[in-house]
């Protein structure tokens, strides 16, 4: 009976006022623990730019669920048609972790990322990490560079 | 019977590439993080080949994974003019 974690990312218009999107993120988080759904995790980045308009719109709030759940259960395909359903969804993804996921998300969680040189932090906070991914990167431009001229 | 000129190339040196996530030991690859997968892409938006970026073939895979979920969730534009 081992249990599969999914990982669901939602964008919501940013027309929402704050609490009509906690609303409405309760109400996805009821979703899923009424339908046998374990939840571990969800972050909120609050409104983000995005990097392309949807609907016109250029910012979103962005929530993240990390779930476990029976694989057989439908309980993504009920997820994502509430997704489908509700309007003040702009786009919506559901997956499935694999081992190695799941460890990272667990390690991201507890805020341990400094191991990892280049793969470190989520987007929120981005501070941190770049003196440490930036000489990686123009190691490798570099190469790049010559290669197309 | 034309007569052949013959070159002599010198070699141009460049460190030797190699993959970022086997020699740090990443497994999976984010795809929430766009500043981290900026790496795997050019000025238009599009995935850099193996060949320029040294990834091996199965993490490219996964990269090209992230890169496509990262752009769904509109954390990464499709198409760019100049996004470095």
């Amino acid at each position: 009976m081992a249990k599969t974690n999914y990982e669901s990312v939602v964008v919501l218009t940013p027309v929402l006022s704050e609490k009509m999107m906690q609303e409405a993120v309760l109400s996805f988080e009821k979703l899923i623990t009424e339908n046998g759904g374990e939840l571990i995790h969800k972050e909120n980045w609050g409104l983000t730019k995005m990097a392309y308009p949807i609907q016109k719109k250029t910012t979103g709030f962005y929530q993240i669920f990390e779930f476990a759940a029976e694989p057989n259960a439908e309980i993504v395909d009920k997820l994502e048609l509430a997704y489908r359903r509700d309007e003040q969804v702009l786009r919506y993804l559901c997956i499935k972790l694999d081992k190695h996921a799941a460890k990272y998300n667990e390690r991201r969680r507890n805020g341990e990322f400094n191991k990892p040189k280049v793969k470190e932090t989520a987007a929120p906070e981005a501070a941190k990490p770049t003196p440490t991914p930036a000489p990686v990167a123009e190691a490798k431009s570099e190469p790049t560079s010559n290669e197309e001229e | 019977m034309a007569k052949r000129k013959r070159y002599t190339r010198t070699p141009i040196i460049r460190p030797k590439k190699y993959c970022r996530f086997k020699k740090s030991g990443i497994k999976y690859i984010d795809y929430k993080n766009p500043d981290f997968l900026m790496a795997f892409i050019n000025e238009q938006g599009k995935l850099l080949p193996r060949r320029i970026t040294g990834t091996s073939l199965k993490f490219q895979r996964k990269v090209a994974v992230a890169v496509k979920r990262c752009r769904h969730i509109a954390l990464l534009p499709y198409v760019a003019d100049q996004m470095k």
